[in-house]
Protein backbone atom coordinates (compact mmCIF):
# COMPACT_ATOMS: atom_id res chain seq x y z
CA UNK A 1 0.00 0.00 0.00
CA UNK A 2 1.13 3.55 -0.83
CA UNK A 3 -0.20 6.89 0.42
CA UNK A 4 -0.78 9.70 -2.06
CA UNK A 5 -0.96 13.06 -0.29
CA UNK A 6 -1.97 16.25 -2.09
CA UNK A 7 -0.33 19.13 -0.20
CA UNK A 8 -2.25 21.71 -2.25
CA UNK A 9 -5.59 20.25 -1.13
CA UNK A 10 -4.58 20.09 2.55
CA UNK A 11 -6.17 22.84 4.66
CA UNK A 12 -4.70 21.78 7.98
CA UNK A 13 -7.67 19.99 9.55
CA UNK A 14 -5.09 17.73 11.24
CA UNK A 15 -7.31 14.67 11.24
CA UNK A 16 -4.52 12.49 9.80
CA UNK A 17 -1.94 13.67 12.32
CA UNK A 18 -4.40 12.86 15.10
CA UNK A 19 -5.29 9.44 13.77
CA UNK A 20 -1.82 8.31 12.72
CA UNK A 21 1.17 10.35 13.94
CA UNK A 22 3.29 7.42 12.69
CA UNK A 23 2.28 8.34 9.13
CA UNK A 24 1.76 12.11 9.24
CA UNK A 25 3.52 14.94 11.03
CA UNK A 26 2.48 18.61 10.83
CA UNK A 27 4.60 21.62 9.91
CA UNK A 28 4.66 24.80 11.99
CA UNK A 29 1.63 26.18 10.15
CA UNK A 30 -0.35 23.02 10.83
CA UNK A 31 -0.26 21.47 7.35
CA UNK A 32 0.27 17.72 7.08
CA UNK A 33 3.67 16.27 6.25
CA UNK A 34 3.72 12.70 4.96
CA UNK A 35 6.33 10.66 6.80
CA UNK A 36 6.14 7.46 4.79
CA UNK A 37 7.07 7.91 1.17
CA UNK A 38 7.39 4.28 0.06
CA UNK A 39 5.36 1.24 1.06
CA UNK A 40 3.20 1.61 4.15
CA UNK A 41 4.29 -0.96 6.76
CA UNK A 42 1.66 -3.70 6.93
CA UNK A 43 0.76 -2.94 10.54
CA UNK A 44 -0.08 0.67 9.60
CA UNK A 45 -2.28 -0.07 6.58
CA UNK A 46 -5.50 0.21 8.58
CA UNK A 47 -4.40 3.58 9.92
CA UNK A 48 -3.49 4.79 6.44
CA UNK A 49 -7.01 3.94 5.29
CA UNK A 50 -8.47 5.79 8.27
CA UNK A 51 -6.49 8.90 7.32
CA UNK A 52 -7.82 8.76 3.77
CA UNK A 53 -11.40 8.14 4.94
CA UNK A 54 -11.42 11.06 7.36
CA UNK A 55 -9.77 13.85 5.40
CA UNK A 56 -12.45 16.52 4.87
CA UNK A 57 -10.60 17.88 1.83
CA UNK A 58 -10.00 14.51 0.09
CA UNK A 59 -6.26 15.30 0.20
CA UNK A 60 -5.22 11.72 1.03
CA UNK A 61 -5.62 8.56 -1.02
CA UNK A 62 -4.29 5.06 -0.54
CA UNK A 63 -3.29 2.85 -3.45
CA UNK A 64 -2.81 -0.86 -3.57
CA UNK B 1 -41.65 22.35 21.87
CA UNK B 2 -43.49 25.59 21.17
CA UNK B 3 -44.15 26.01 24.92
CA UNK B 4 -40.47 26.57 25.53
CA UNK B 5 -39.75 28.88 22.61
CA UNK B 6 -38.93 32.31 24.02
CA UNK B 7 -40.68 35.42 22.80
CA UNK B 8 -39.15 36.98 19.72
CA UNK B 9 -39.53 40.08 17.61
CA UNK B 10 -39.09 37.93 14.49
CA UNK B 11 -42.09 37.34 12.25
CA UNK B 12 -43.41 33.76 12.20
CA UNK B 13 -42.12 31.56 9.37
CA UNK B 14 -44.82 30.12 7.10
CA UNK B 15 -42.63 27.93 4.89
CA UNK B 16 -38.95 27.26 5.55
CA UNK B 17 -38.31 26.72 1.82
CA UNK B 18 -39.40 30.22 0.79
CA UNK B 19 -39.21 32.32 3.95
CA UNK B 20 -36.51 30.84 6.21
CA UNK B 21 -35.20 32.76 9.22
CA UNK B 22 -32.25 31.22 11.03
CA UNK B 23 -32.52 33.87 13.77
CA UNK B 24 -36.01 32.67 14.72
CA UNK B 25 -36.34 30.57 17.91
CA UNK B 26 -38.26 27.90 15.92
CA UNK B 27 -35.13 27.35 13.81
CA UNK B 28 -32.96 27.09 16.92
CA UNK B 29 -35.24 24.44 18.39
CA UNK B 30 -35.70 22.37 15.22
CA UNK B 31 -32.81 23.03 12.85
CA UNK B 32 -31.88 19.39 12.06
CA UNK B 33 -35.47 18.54 11.13
CA UNK B 34 -35.70 21.69 9.01
CA UNK B 35 -32.48 20.81 7.09
CA UNK B 36 -33.63 17.22 6.51
CA UNK B 37 -37.01 18.40 5.21
CA UNK B 38 -35.45 21.04 2.94
CA UNK B 39 -32.80 18.64 1.62
CA UNK B 40 -35.56 16.27 0.51
CA UNK B 41 -37.98 18.69 -1.07
CA UNK B 42 -36.07 21.85 -1.97
CA UNK B 43 -32.95 21.63 -1.51
CA UNK B 44 -31.87 25.30 -1.71
CA UNK B 45 -34.16 27.41 0.48
CA UNK B 46 -34.67 31.14 -0.03
CA UNK B 47 -35.87 34.08 2.00
CA UNK B 48 -36.62 37.71 1.24
CA UNK B 49 -35.58 38.53 4.80
CA UNK B 50 -32.13 40.11 5.32
CA UNK B 51 -32.45 41.67 1.86
CA UNK B 52 -32.40 38.24 0.18
CA UNK B 53 -30.62 35.06 1.31
CA UNK B 54 -30.23 31.42 0.28
CA UNK B 55 -29.80 28.27 2.35
CA UNK B 56 -28.35 25.29 0.44
CA UNK B 57 -28.76 22.08 2.42
CA UNK B 58 -26.91 19.49 0.30
CA UNK B 59 -23.26 18.71 0.99
CA UNK B 60 -22.26 19.12 -2.65
CA UNK B 61 -23.66 22.67 -2.84
CA UNK B 62 -22.12 23.69 0.49
CA UNK B 63 -18.71 22.39 -0.61
CA UNK B 64 -18.94 24.11 -3.99
CA UNK B 65 -19.62 27.49 -2.36
CA UNK B 66 -16.89 27.08 0.27
CA UNK B 67 -14.34 26.27 -2.41
CA UNK B 68 -15.29 29.05 -4.82
CA UNK B 69 -13.90 32.26 -3.33
CA UNK B 70 -14.25 34.11 -6.66
CA UNK B 71 -18.02 33.80 -6.87
CA UNK B 72 -18.68 33.86 -3.12
CA UNK B 73 -17.03 36.56 -1.01
CA UNK B 74 -16.31 36.46 2.73
CA UNK B 75 -16.82 40.24 2.97
CA UNK B 76 -19.92 39.37 4.97
CA UNK B 77 -20.01 36.22 7.09
CA UNK B 78 -22.84 36.93 9.52
CA UNK B 79 -26.18 37.50 7.84
CA UNK B 80 -28.14 40.55 8.93
CA UNK B 81 -30.12 43.33 7.32
CA UNK B 82 -27.06 45.34 6.33
CA UNK B 83 -24.20 44.30 4.05
CA UNK B 84 -20.67 45.45 4.88
CA UNK B 85 -19.49 48.25 2.56
CA UNK B 86 -17.94 47.09 -0.71
CA UNK B 87 -14.68 48.98 -0.13
CA UNK B 88 -13.92 46.98 3.04
CA UNK B 89 -12.94 44.06 0.76
CA UNK B 90 -10.62 42.23 0.44
CA UNK B 91 -9.60 42.65 4.10
CA UNK B 92 -13.05 42.85 5.67
CA UNK B 93 -13.78 43.77 9.28
CA UNK B 94 -12.19 40.76 10.98
CA UNK B 95 -9.27 39.38 8.97
CA UNK B 96 -8.68 36.69 7.92
CA UNK B 97 -12.22 35.25 8.32
CA UNK B 98 -13.75 38.19 6.45
CA UNK B 99 -10.94 38.39 3.87
CA UNK B 100 -10.85 37.27 0.27
CA UNK B 101 -7.78 36.24 -1.74
CA UNK B 102 -5.13 37.40 -2.20
CA UNK B 103 -5.19 39.41 1.05
CA UNK B 104 -6.55 36.41 2.96
CA UNK B 105 -3.51 34.18 2.68
CA UNK B 106 -1.01 36.59 4.25
CA UNK B 107 -3.32 37.53 7.08
CA UNK B 108 -3.96 33.85 7.78
CA UNK B 109 -0.31 32.79 7.64
CA UNK B 110 0.53 35.17 10.49
CA UNK B 111 -1.95 33.35 12.71
CA UNK B 112 -1.36 29.73 11.74
CA UNK B 113 1.76 29.08 13.91
CA UNK B 114 0.21 29.97 17.31
CA UNK B 115 -2.84 27.83 16.44
CA UNK B 116 -0.96 24.82 15.05
CA UNK B 117 -1.61 21.52 16.83
CA UNK B 118 1.74 21.38 18.58
CA UNK B 119 1.44 24.94 19.91
CA UNK B 120 -2.15 24.40 20.98
CA UNK B 121 -1.21 21.18 22.81
CA UNK B 122 0.78 23.38 25.22
CA UNK B 123 -2.54 24.79 26.47
CA UNK B 124 -3.87 21.40 27.55
CA UNK B 125 -2.80 21.58 31.23
CA UNK B 126 -4.41 25.01 31.56
CA UNK B 127 -7.65 23.86 29.89
CA UNK B 128 -7.78 20.74 32.07
CA UNK B 129 -7.17 22.70 35.29
CA UNK B 130 -9.93 25.08 34.27
CA UNK B 131 -12.40 22.21 33.74
CA UNK B 132 -11.47 20.66 37.08
CA UNK B 133 -11.92 23.95 38.88
CA UNK B 134 -15.37 24.43 37.35
CA UNK B 135 -16.31 20.86 38.24
CA UNK B 136 -15.19 21.48 41.84
CA UNK B 137 -17.62 24.41 41.90
CA UNK B 138 -20.40 22.30 40.38
CA UNK B 139 -19.76 19.56 42.93
CA UNK B 140 -19.85 22.06 45.78
CA UNK B 141 -23.17 23.38 44.47
CA UNK B 142 -24.57 19.84 44.32
CA UNK B 143 -23.31 19.07 47.81
CA UNK B 144 -24.98 22.23 49.08
CA UNK B 145 -28.34 21.01 47.86
CA UNK B 146 -30.16 19.49 44.93
CA UNK B 147 -28.90 17.22 42.18
CA UNK B 148 -29.52 19.50 39.18
CA UNK B 149 -26.99 21.79 37.53
CA UNK B 150 -27.13 23.86 34.34
CA UNK B 151 -24.27 22.29 32.40
CA UNK B 152 -24.37 25.07 29.79
CA UNK B 153 -23.89 28.00 32.15
CA UNK B 154 -22.15 26.41 35.15
CA UNK B 155 -19.63 24.46 33.07
CA UNK B 156 -19.49 24.62 29.27
CA UNK B 157 -19.57 28.39 28.78
CA UNK B 158 -16.60 29.27 30.97
CA UNK B 159 -14.04 26.89 29.49
CA UNK B 160 -13.41 28.65 26.15
CA UNK B 161 -13.67 32.09 27.78
CA UNK B 162 -10.90 31.36 30.24
CA UNK B 163 -8.59 29.80 27.66
CA UNK B 164 -8.94 32.49 25.00
CA UNK B 165 -8.66 35.25 27.63
CA UNK B 166 -5.34 33.74 28.70
CA UNK B 167 -4.17 33.43 25.10
CA UNK B 168 -5.06 37.05 24.34
CA UNK B 169 -3.82 38.36 27.69
CA UNK B 170 -7.25 39.69 28.72
CA UNK B 171 -8.77 39.26 32.22
CA UNK B 172 -10.95 36.15 32.51
CA UNK B 173 -13.26 38.18 34.79
CA UNK B 174 -14.41 40.05 31.67
CA UNK B 175 -16.08 36.85 30.45
CA UNK B 176 -19.61 38.19 30.98
CA UNK B 177 -18.75 41.21 28.81
CA UNK B 178 -17.37 38.97 26.07
CA UNK B 179 -20.58 36.94 26.10
CA UNK B 180 -22.73 40.08 25.91
CA UNK B 181 -20.81 41.33 22.84
CA UNK B 182 -21.05 37.92 21.24
CA UNK B 183 -24.75 37.54 21.94
CA UNK B 184 -25.45 40.82 20.14
CA UNK B 185 -23.27 40.00 17.16
CA UNK B 186 -24.01 36.31 16.65
CA UNK B 187 -27.40 35.49 18.12
CA UNK B 188 -29.39 38.64 17.46
CA UNK B 189 -27.51 40.49 14.70
CA UNK B 190 -28.94 43.86 13.73
CA UNK B 191 -31.61 43.72 16.46
CA UNK B 192 -30.08 46.35 18.75
CA UNK B 193 -30.69 50.09 18.55
CA UNK B 194 -30.20 51.23 22.12
CA UNK B 195 -26.67 50.20 23.02
CA UNK B 196 -24.51 52.46 25.16
CA UNK B 197 -21.52 53.29 22.90
CA UNK B 198 -19.20 52.88 25.89
CA UNK B 199 -20.37 49.29 26.32
CA UNK B 200 -19.47 47.87 22.93
CA UNK B 201 -16.85 45.45 21.71
CA UNK B 202 -15.25 48.34 19.79
CA UNK B 203 -14.93 50.49 22.92
CA UNK B 204 -13.68 47.58 25.03
CA UNK B 205 -11.03 46.36 22.63
CA UNK B 206 -9.88 49.86 21.64
CA UNK B 207 -9.21 50.56 25.31
CA UNK B 208 -7.33 47.27 25.78
CA UNK B 209 -5.20 47.86 22.69
CA UNK B 210 -4.44 51.44 23.81
CA UNK B 211 -3.37 50.16 27.26
CA UNK B 212 -1.17 47.54 25.67
CA UNK B 213 0.53 50.07 23.39
CA UNK B 214 1.19 52.35 26.36
CA UNK B 215 2.63 49.70 28.63
CA UNK B 216 4.67 48.21 25.82
CA UNK B 217 3.53 45.14 23.96
CA UNK B 218 6.20 42.78 25.17
CA UNK B 219 4.08 39.92 26.56
CA UNK B 220 3.87 36.53 24.92
CA UNK B 221 0.11 36.83 24.46
CA UNK B 222 -1.63 37.15 21.11
CA UNK B 223 -2.45 40.86 21.41
CA UNK B 224 1.25 41.65 21.90
CA UNK B 225 2.05 39.34 19.02
CA UNK B 226 -0.34 41.14 16.67
CA UNK B 227 0.95 44.56 17.70
CA UNK B 228 4.57 43.61 16.99
CA UNK B 229 4.41 41.07 14.15
CA UNK B 230 5.65 42.20 10.74
CA UNK B 231 4.35 41.22 7.32
CA UNK B 232 6.81 39.84 4.72
CA UNK B 233 7.66 43.44 3.70
CA UNK B 234 8.62 44.36 7.26
CA UNK B 235 5.51 46.46 7.99
CA UNK B 236 3.42 46.33 11.15
CA UNK B 237 -0.23 45.49 10.72
CA UNK B 238 -2.66 48.40 10.34
CA UNK B 239 -4.71 49.39 13.39
CA UNK B 240 -7.85 48.15 11.65
CA UNK B 241 -6.21 44.80 10.95
CA UNK B 242 -5.04 44.35 14.56
CA UNK B 243 -8.42 45.36 15.95
CA UNK B 244 -10.35 43.13 13.55
CA UNK B 245 -8.23 40.08 14.22
CA UNK B 246 -8.42 40.45 18.01
CA UNK B 247 -12.19 40.84 17.73
CA UNK B 248 -12.27 37.69 15.62
CA UNK B 249 -10.18 35.66 18.06
CA UNK B 250 -12.34 36.78 20.95
CA UNK B 251 -15.67 36.20 19.24
CA UNK B 252 -15.03 33.10 17.17
CA UNK B 253 -13.80 30.78 19.90
CA UNK B 254 -16.33 31.25 22.68
CA UNK B 255 -19.94 30.57 21.64
CA UNK B 256 -18.78 28.00 19.13
CA UNK B 257 -16.86 25.80 21.57
CA UNK B 258 -19.41 26.41 24.32
CA UNK B 259 -22.00 25.09 21.88
CA UNK B 260 -19.99 22.00 21.00
CA UNK B 261 -19.36 21.10 24.64
CA UNK B 262 -22.99 21.73 25.59
CA UNK B 263 -24.42 19.75 22.67
CA UNK B 264 -22.12 16.82 23.44
CA UNK B 265 -23.27 16.79 27.07
CA UNK B 266 -26.89 17.09 25.88
CA UNK B 267 -26.32 13.98 23.79
CA UNK B 268 -24.59 12.02 26.53
CA UNK B 269 -27.32 12.94 29.02
CA UNK B 270 -29.83 11.11 26.80
CA UNK B 271 -27.71 8.14 25.73
CA UNK B 272 -26.59 5.87 28.57
CA UNK B 273 -25.11 3.39 26.06
CA UNK B 274 -22.78 6.09 24.71
CA UNK B 275 -21.83 7.18 28.23
CA UNK B 276 -20.94 3.57 29.06
CA UNK B 277 -18.92 3.17 25.88
CA UNK B 278 -17.01 6.39 26.58
CA UNK B 279 -16.12 5.23 30.09
CA UNK B 280 -15.23 1.64 29.21
CA UNK B 281 -13.44 2.14 25.91
CA UNK B 282 -10.85 4.97 25.91
CA UNK B 283 -9.95 4.15 22.28
CA UNK B 284 -13.41 5.23 21.14
CA UNK B 285 -13.02 8.77 22.46
CA UNK B 286 -11.06 10.10 19.49
CA UNK B 287 -13.86 8.95 17.20
CA UNK B 288 -16.61 10.05 19.56
CA UNK B 289 -15.28 13.62 19.61
CA UNK B 290 -15.34 13.79 15.80
CA UNK B 291 -18.86 12.34 15.78
CA UNK B 292 -19.99 15.00 18.27
CA UNK B 293 -18.48 17.55 15.90
CA UNK B 294 -20.25 16.03 12.89
CA UNK B 295 -23.65 15.54 14.45
CA UNK B 296 -23.77 18.74 16.48
CA UNK B 297 -21.58 21.02 14.35
CA UNK B 298 -22.29 24.42 15.87
CA UNK B 299 -21.17 26.77 13.12
CA UNK B 300 -22.94 27.99 10.00
CA UNK B 301 -20.99 30.57 8.00
CA UNK B 302 -22.24 32.98 5.36
CA UNK B 303 -21.02 34.42 2.07
CA UNK B 304 -22.06 37.23 -0.25
CA UNK B 305 -22.47 36.48 -3.95
CA UNK B 306 -19.81 38.45 -5.85
CA UNK B 307 -21.73 38.15 -9.12
CA UNK B 308 -25.02 36.89 -10.55
CA UNK B 309 -24.67 33.12 -10.44
CA UNK B 310 -26.52 29.94 -9.54
CA UNK B 311 -26.43 27.42 -6.72
CA UNK B 312 -28.05 24.03 -7.10
CA UNK B 313 -30.00 25.38 -10.07
CA UNK B 314 -31.31 28.45 -8.20
CA UNK B 315 -30.63 31.94 -9.57
CA UNK B 316 -28.49 33.83 -7.08
CA UNK B 317 -28.15 37.59 -7.57
CA UNK B 318 -25.00 39.59 -6.90
CA UNK B 319 -24.97 40.66 -3.20
CA UNK B 320 -27.45 37.95 -2.15
CA UNK B 321 -26.47 36.27 1.12
CA UNK B 322 -25.73 32.54 1.24
CA UNK B 323 -25.79 30.53 4.43
CA UNK B 324 -23.03 27.95 4.43
CA UNK B 325 -24.61 25.28 6.61
CA UNK B 326 -21.81 22.93 7.59
CA UNK B 327 -24.23 21.33 10.08
CA UNK B 328 -26.61 20.42 7.24
CA UNK B 329 -23.67 19.16 5.14
CA UNK B 330 -22.83 16.83 8.01
CA UNK B 331 -26.27 15.21 7.94
CA UNK B 332 -26.55 14.72 4.18
CA UNK B 333 -27.06 11.00 3.39
CA UNK B 334 -25.21 11.54 0.09
CA UNK B 335 -22.06 12.36 2.09
CA UNK B 336 -22.40 10.08 5.12
CA UNK B 337 -23.64 6.56 5.76
CA UNK B 338 -26.40 6.52 8.39
CA UNK B 339 -26.22 10.30 8.29
CA UNK B 340 -29.13 10.77 10.69
CA UNK B 341 -27.67 8.48 13.35
CA UNK B 342 -25.06 9.27 15.96
CA UNK B 343 -22.48 6.48 15.60
CA UNK B 344 -19.98 6.85 18.42
CA UNK B 345 -17.21 4.84 16.69
CA UNK B 346 -17.82 6.13 13.15
CA UNK B 347 -14.66 5.24 11.20
CA UNK B 348 -15.41 7.22 8.00
CA UNK B 349 -16.12 10.77 9.04
CA UNK B 350 -15.14 13.59 6.68
CA UNK B 351 -17.22 16.09 8.65
CA UNK B 352 -17.09 19.78 7.85
CA UNK B 353 -17.65 21.14 11.37
CA UNK B 354 -14.58 23.35 10.94
CA UNK B 355 -15.51 24.43 7.44
CA UNK B 356 -13.96 23.50 4.11
CA UNK B 357 -11.45 25.19 1.84
CA UNK B 358 -9.16 28.11 2.60
CA UNK B 359 -11.21 29.38 5.55
CA UNK B 360 -10.92 26.16 7.59
CA UNK B 361 -11.46 27.22 11.21
CA UNK B 362 -8.18 28.71 12.41
CA UNK B 363 -8.95 27.64 15.97
CA UNK B 364 -9.97 24.08 15.16
CA UNK B 365 -7.10 22.53 17.12
CA UNK B 366 -7.96 24.66 20.14
CA UNK B 367 -11.67 23.85 19.85
CA UNK B 368 -10.96 20.13 19.57
CA UNK B 369 -8.65 20.27 22.58
CA UNK B 370 -11.20 22.14 24.69
CA UNK B 371 -14.04 19.84 23.68
CA UNK B 372 -11.99 16.71 24.37
CA UNK B 373 -10.73 17.87 27.75
CA UNK B 374 -14.16 19.20 28.77
CA UNK B 375 -15.91 15.89 28.04
CA UNK B 376 -13.11 13.78 29.52
CA UNK B 377 -13.15 15.73 32.78
CA UNK B 378 -16.96 15.83 33.02
CA UNK B 379 -17.25 12.10 32.41
CA UNK B 380 -14.48 11.38 34.90
CA UNK B 381 -16.40 13.32 37.56
CA UNK B 382 -20.03 12.64 36.59
CA UNK B 383 -20.20 9.49 34.44
CA UNK B 384 -23.97 9.22 34.93
CA UNK B 385 -26.43 12.05 34.33
CA UNK B 386 -29.69 12.81 32.55
CA UNK B 387 -31.67 15.81 31.35
CA UNK B 388 -33.48 17.24 34.36
CA UNK B 389 -36.33 18.51 32.22
CA UNK B 390 -36.04 18.26 28.41
CA UNK B 391 -38.61 21.06 28.05
CA UNK B 392 -36.31 23.64 29.59
CA UNK B 393 -33.37 23.07 27.24
CA UNK B 394 -32.99 26.16 25.04
CA UNK B 395 -30.89 26.34 21.85
CA UNK B 396 -29.26 29.52 20.58
CA UNK B 397 -30.53 31.34 17.51
CA UNK B 398 -28.42 32.54 14.60
CA UNK B 399 -25.36 31.02 12.99
CA UNK B 400 -23.90 29.34 16.09
CA UNK B 401 -26.10 26.58 17.46
CA UNK B 402 -25.84 25.02 20.89
CA UNK B 403 -27.75 24.67 24.16
CA UNK B 404 -27.76 27.86 26.23
CA UNK B 405 -29.79 26.36 29.07
CA UNK B 406 -29.08 22.72 29.89
CA UNK B 407 -30.25 21.55 33.31
CA UNK B 408 -28.94 18.04 33.99
CA UNK B 409 -29.50 15.76 36.96
CA UNK B 410 -26.37 14.05 38.22
CA UNK B 411 -27.11 10.39 38.99
CA UNK B 412 -25.62 7.97 41.47
CA UNK B 413 -23.32 10.61 42.87
CA UNK B 414 -22.03 9.83 46.30
CA UNK B 415 -22.26 13.20 47.91
CA UNK B 416 -19.54 13.51 50.46
CA UNK B 417 -19.98 16.03 53.23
Amino acid sequence: MKIIYDRDACQGHNRCYQLAPELFDVDEEGYAVLLVTGEVPAELEEKAKLCADNCPEFAIEVEG
Amino acid sequence: MTDTVPETKRQPVEDWATDFDHTHPDYAANAPEIWDDLRERCPVAHTERFGGAWLPTKAADVRAIAEDTDRFSSRGIIINDFRPELDIAPRGYAPPITSDPPFHQEARRLLLPPFSPKKIAEWEPMARACCQELLDEVEAELTAGGDVVDAATAYAQDIPVRVIAAMLGLPAEDGDKFRMFIHRILETPGQHEDIDPGETLVAYLSEKIRERRETGADGDDLISYLLTVEDPDGNHLSDEHVFGTIALLLIAGIDTTWSAIGASLWHLAQHPEDRRRWVEDPDVRLFAIEEFLRFYAPVTMARLAAEDTEVGGCPVKKEDWLLLSFPSYNRDPEAFEQADEFVIDRARNRHSAFGLGIHRCLGSNLARLELTVAIEEWMERFPDFELADPGTVRWSTGQVRGPRCLPVRVLGQEVSA
